[in-house]
C-alpha cells in the first residue's frame, strides 16, 4: 500500500485502490484499543434517478436508507448486529443524502468483525417476506422524525430552497413513500450502487494496513462491475422557491433556520479547499467568537444553541444557520447587514487571523474522534481529495477568498428563513 | 494510564492521568454540591454567568477573542448532576503543544484563563454584573421549557421527576423554572462565594503535562480561591422500594405522532452494596444495545416499536426501560418489559445474551480509554463513589459477573412508576375523570 505522511499532525495514512475500484485506506493508531472501521457507499438518499447499462431507473425516496436497514440481512439469518454486539462491538449504519456507511469500534477480534461487515455489505440477500417486516420498524423511525421539530424544520427549508433536487426530501422518505420499496427495489440499488467501485473503507486503529487491504479483496469479485450514472436533473437556480415561512409547532420557543444555496466546486483538491475557505469564512464571519454572534447573544436573540452548517451533496450545497430566537425576523436583518458592512469594509485581519488559530485547533480535536476521521476519509475519498491535506492547506487559505465565498453564498436574494413558532395556548 | 490524585490545597484535589494519546489535552473542574431544590437553580446558573466575562476578559468578544488566540482551547460551563450531588464547573479541551507551529505552550495560559473565569468575574460594587445574570436566568428558563422538544428524553426526565417527587433527585440536573426565574444578582453573588468556600473541588486532567509541573501552575492559578469549612458531608440518599404497593401511572398528552412509554424502577436492596460490574452487566442483558433482552423481544421480534431500551442510575439506584410506541400498543409493551423481567428473575439468562451483555459493557470500558470526555466523566464518578480502579478494571470485572449475579439484581428491582407520553388528549380526559 502507498504510505504517506503527516508530520505536522503526527499521523501516516496507507492507501490503495483494487483492481476492481474498491478504495481503501487506514490510519494505524500506536497505543489505543478502540479500533474503528467504517464501510461506505458513494450511495445515499438523494440518488433516487439513475442510469445503469444505458436503461432509466427512478427509485422512491427512502429506497438508500430501506436498503441500509436490510443489508444486516444474510441467507443464513438476521442477526448480524447482535452477532457484532455480542462480540462486543458498537456496530451502527447511517443513510446520509449522499453516503451510506456500515461502521463498527470494537477492542477485540477487529479482523473477524471485519470480515463480517465486509460480507453484509457485499452480500445481497432481500426478499419479499423480510423487505415487508421492516415496513413498520422504518414507519416507526420516519414518525419519531416528525416528532422532531428541528428535523422538521431543517426539511421546511430545503423545500423552500430546491425546487427538484432529491436533496430537498428526508433521506428516510415519507411513510407513503416507501411503501412502494420491494425486494426487487433493493436488489436493483444494491447492484447498482454497492459496486466495489463505488465502496470505500476506511480503518483507523492499532492495525497492521496489509492485512486490511487482504480482508477487502477476499471479500470482492476481482473485475470492476458496472457502475451507474446518477441523474440529479438540470441545475437549478441559486435563488430560493420561497423566502420566508411560518408554522406552529409543539416547542416551547421559536426555532428558525436561515438557508442558501451556493455552487458546489469540482471534484479534487477544489473540493478540498473549497470545505476549507468555507467552514474559515463561516467561523470568522459568524461563529461563536464572531461579533454577528457575540453582538446577537448579548442582546438575547441568539443563544449557544446557534449553529452554523455546510451540507454538500452531489450538485448542490447548502449553508445554513439556526437555532433558538425570540425574534428570527430580527436575526435575519442583522445578517443582511453584517453581509453589507463585510462588503464595505472586508473581514477583520486580526479576527481572522485568530480564527485560524481556533480552525487548527478544532481540527487537532477533531482528529480524536476516530468514527469522524474514518467519515471525514471516506467522504474525500468519493471527492477525490484527502481529507488529513486540509490541515496543512488550511494554512494557505486567504482571506480574500473567504470573503469572496461570504459575498456569494449570502447575497440578500439568496436567503431563505424558516421558523416554528410555539403553538398558542389554547 | 495510571490515575495519580494529589491535594493541591484544602478540599482541591487534581486528578491527573498522564497520557501521550492525544492531540488535545483534557483540564476540567468542577465544584461539589448537595443537590437540593433550593440551590440547584442558582448553581447551575453559576458557571454560565461567570463563562460571560471575567475581570481581564470582560465580555464575550474578548474572551471568545482570547480563546481563539489559544488556538480554540474551548472552555464550557458544564453542570452535572451525580447522584444527589450536583457538579458545576469547566470543561477545557487544550491542543497539545506537539501540534502547533513553534510547539507552542498552550496550556499554562489556558490555565490562567480558567483561573480568571472561576475567581474573578466580572463585577460591579462585588456583586456579578446584572445583565449577565437577567440574560443567563432567560436562556437557563429557555433551556428547561426546552425540554419539551425532544420527546424521548422529555418522557424519561418527567417519569423521573414523579417518581423522585418526595426526594431532592427531582429537582433535575438544572433545577425548576420557579426557582431559576427568581434568581436575582445580588443573592446570586452571595451564593458564588459561599460555594467557592465550601465546596469540595475536583481537578480532573489528562494530557502530556507531568503531575508536579501542572500541580504548581494550578497552585499559582487557584492561589486566592478562598477555603472556609469544606462540606465533607454531601452525599446521595437511595430509596429502595416503590413509593406505593402498585406501581403509579402517570399518563400525559402532547400533540405527538409516537407514544413515549417509560418505566420507572428501584433497583432495590442491591443498592445497600452496589456492585458496579453485576448492575451494568444486568443493563446490557435487559435493555442496553442491540442483543438486550428489550430490543431482541420488543423490537425485533414482536415489532412493536422502532426503539426500546434501558438505562441506568447507579449513583441514585434507578433502572428506566423506555420505548417509542403506537398509541394502542401501551399494554402490550408495558407487559413485554415486565415479561422480560420476570424471565430474568428466574435466572432465564442464555449464554449468548450473559456473554452479549459482558463483551459490550467490557468493550465500553476499554473504549472509554481511548476517549478523554469519557474518561473525564468515568473518574468524575468514581471520585464521588470513593472508587479508585479504573475503567480497564472494571471492565475486567465486567468480564466475570455470573448469571446469578445478574439475576440477583432482576429479583432486587423494583417498579415504581409508569409514565406514558401520549397524543390522544381524550385518553387523558378519561385518566381526569376517573380522578
Amino acid at each position: 500500500m502507498k504510505k504517506r505522511s503527516f508530520e505536522q499532525i503526527g499521523e501516516s495514512l496507507y492507501e490503495e485502490r483494487l483492481p476492481n475500484g474498491l478504495r481503501v485506506c487506514v490510519v494505524p493508531k500506536k497505543g489505543f484499543r478502540s479500533c474503528c472501521a467504517v464501510l461506505a457507499v458513494d450511495y445515499g438518499g438523494a440518488h433516487r434517478r439513475f442510469f445503469l447499462e444505458g436503461s432509466p431507473c427512478e427509485t422512491p425516496a427512502g429506497t438508500a436508507h430501506y436498503l441500509e436497514h436490510k443489508c444486516f440481512d444474510l441467507p443464513e439469518g438476521d442477526r448480524t448486529l447482535e452477532i457484532l454486539t455480542a462480540r462486543g462491538a458498537d456496530p451502527n449504519a447511517s443513510t446520509g443524502p449522499d453516503m451510506t456507511a456500515y461502521y463498527f469500534q470494537c477492542t477485540e477480534d477487529f479482523e473477524e468483525n471485519l470480515r463480517l461487515l465486509l460480507h453484509l455489505v457485499s452480500t445481497p440477500y432481500f426478499t419479499e417476506e423480510t423487505v415487508e417486516k421492516e415496513r413498520g420498524i422504518i414507519t416507526q423511525e420516519i414518525l419519531m422524525g416528525e416528532d422532531d421539530p428541528g428535523l422538521r424544520l431543517y426539511y421546511r427549508l430545503l423545500g423552500m430552497l430546491y425546487e427538484r433536487h432529491p436533496a430537498r426530501e428526508r433521506v428516510a422518505g415519507t411513510a407513503e413513500s416507501i411503501r412502494e420499496i420491494t425486494a426487487e427495489t433493493l436488489a436493483l440499488c444494491h447492484r447498482a450502487f454497492y459496486a466495489p467501485g463505488r465502496l470505500a473503507l476506511c480503518v483507523e486503529g492499532d492495525v497492521d494496513p496489509e492485512r486490511i487491504l487482504a480482508l477487502a479483496r477476499e471479500a470482492f469479485p476481482p473485475e470492476p462491475q458496472p457502475l451507474p450514472e446518477p441523474d440529479f436533473g438540470p441545475a437549478e437556480s441559486l435563488l430560493p422557491l420561497e423566502r420566508f415561512s411560518r408554522e406552529e409547532a409543539e416547542i416551547s420557543a421559536p426555532q428558525f433556520v436561515i438557508g442558501a444555496k451556493f455552487l458546489p466546486a469540482a471534484q479534487g483538491g477544489e473540493a478540498l479547499r473549497q470545505r476549507l475557505v468555507a467552514s474559515l469564512a463561516v467561523r470568522t464571519f459568524l461563529g461563536h467568537s464572531s461579533p454577528f454572534f457575540t453582538g446577537l447573544y448579548a442582546e438575547g436573540l441568539l443563544n449557544l444553541d446557534f449553529g452554523v452548517d455546510i451540507e454538500y451533496v452531489p450538485q448542490a450545497a447548502t449553508l445554513t444557520l439556526g437555532g433558538e430566537s425570540r425574534d428570527p425576523e430580527a436575526v435575519l436583518a442583522a445578517l443582511r447587514k453584517a453581509v453589507e458592512e463585510l462588503a464595505a469594509q472586508g473581514l477583520d485581519e486580526e479576527r481572522f487571523r485568530r480564527a485560524k488559530r481556533a480552525s487548527l485547533g478544532a481540527r487537532l480535536r477533531a482528529l480524536e474522534d476516530f468514527e469522524s476521521v474514518c467519515f471525514a476519509l471516506a467522504a474525500g475519498l468519493f471527492e477525490g481529495y484527502c481529507a488529513l491535506d486540509s490541515l496543512t492547506m488550511l494554512g494557505n487559505v486567504e482571506k480574500a477568498e473567504c470573503e469572496r465565498f461570504l459575498l456569494d453564498a449570502l447575497q440578500p436574494e439568496r436567503l431563505a428563513l424558516a421558523v416554528f413558532e410555539p403553538k398558542k395556548e389554547g | 494510564m495510571e490515575m495519580s490524585r494529589l491535594e493541591l490545597m484544602p478540599g482541591v484535589w487534581l486528578n491527573h492521568l498522564r497520557s501521550d494519546k492525544f492531540k488535545t489535552a483534557c483540564l476540567s473542574v468542577s465544584l461539589l454540591t448537595q443537590l437540593t431544590r433550593e440551590t440547584a437553580s442558582m448553581n447551575a446558573l453559576i458557571p454560565y454567568v461567570l463563562r460571560r466575562g471575567c475581570a481581564l476578559y470582560g465580555d464575550m468578544d474578548a474572551l471568545s477573542a482570547r480563546l481563539d488566540e489559544l488556538y480554540g482551547t474551548a472552555i464550557e460551563p458544564v453542570v452535572r448532576r451525580i447522584g444527589e450531588i450536583q457538579c458545576i464547573g469547566f470543561y477545557a479541551s487544550i491542543p497539545e503543544r506537539e501540534f502547533l507551529p513553534g510547539k507552542e505552550d498552550v496550556l499554562r495560559p489556558a490555565c490562567e484563563l480558567l483561573g480568571e473565569l472561576l475567581l474573578h468575574p466580572a463585577t460591579r460594587g462585588g456583586l456579578l454584573l446584572p445583565q449577565y445574570v437577567d440574560s443567563e436566568r432567560e436562556k437557563m428558563l429557555d433551556a428547561l421549557r426546552a425540554r419539551v422538544n425532544d420527546k424521548r428524553s422529555y418522557a424519561v426526565k418527567r417519569c423521573v421527576e414523579e417518581m423522585c417527587c418526595f426526594e431532592d433527585f427531582s429537582a433535575g440536573r438544572l433545577g425548576s423554572e420557579e426557582e431559576m426565574r427568581a434568581v436575582r444578582y445580588a443573592k446570586l453573588s452571595k451564593h458564588y462565594r459561599s460555594l467557592l468556600q465550601s465546596s469540595p473541588v475536583e481537578i480532573f486532567y489528562c494530557g502530556r503535562a507531568e503531575r508536579d509541573s501542572l500541580a504548581a501552575v494550578l497552585r499559582d492559578v487557584l492561589a486566592t480561591l478562598p477555603r472556609g469549612e469544606i462540606d465533607e458531608e454531601i452525599g446521595t440518599e437511595i430509596r429502595m422500594n416503590a413509593l406505593e404497593d402498585q406501581p403509579r401511572e402517570v399518563t400525559e398528552p402532547m400533540d405527538v405522532t409516537q407514544g413515549k412509554l417509560v418505566v420507572g424502577f428501584r433497583l432495590g436492596e442491591c443498592m445497600e452494596d452496589p456492585d458496579p460490574a453485576a448492575l451494568t452487566v444486568f443493563n446490557g442483558v435487559f435493555g442496553c444495545g442491540s442483543a438486550s433482552k428489550l430490543f431482541v423481544n420488543v423490537r425485533e421480534k414482536l415489532q412493536l416499536c422502532y426503539d426500546a431500551g434501558s438505562m441506568l442510575d447507579t449513583h441514585k439506584g434507578l433502572l428506566l426501560a423506555a420505548a417509542g410506541i403506537d398509541f394502542d400498543k401501551k399494554e402490550a409493551v408495558q407487559e413485554e418489559i415486565f415479561r422480560q423481567l420476570e424471565a430474568m428473575r428466574r435466572g432465564e439468562i442464555s449464554d449468548e445474551e450473559l456473554q452479549a451483555a459482558r463483551a459490550g459493557a467490557a468493550a465500553d470500558l476499554r473504549m472509554a480509554e481511548d476517549s478523554q470526555g469519557d474518561l473525564e466523566g468515568f473518574w468524575l464518578s468514581q471520585i464521588v463513589r470513593g472508587l479508585d480502579y479504573g475503567p480497564s478494571e472494571l471492565a475486567e470485572l465486567c468480564g466475570e459477573v455470573t448469571k446469578e449475579e445478574v439475576a440477583a439484581v432482576a429479583q432486587s428491582v423494583d417498579c415504581d412508576l409508569i409514565y406514558f407520553l401520549t397524543g390522544s388528549a381524550e385518553e387523558s380526559a378519561d385518566e381526569e375523570e376517573e380522578l
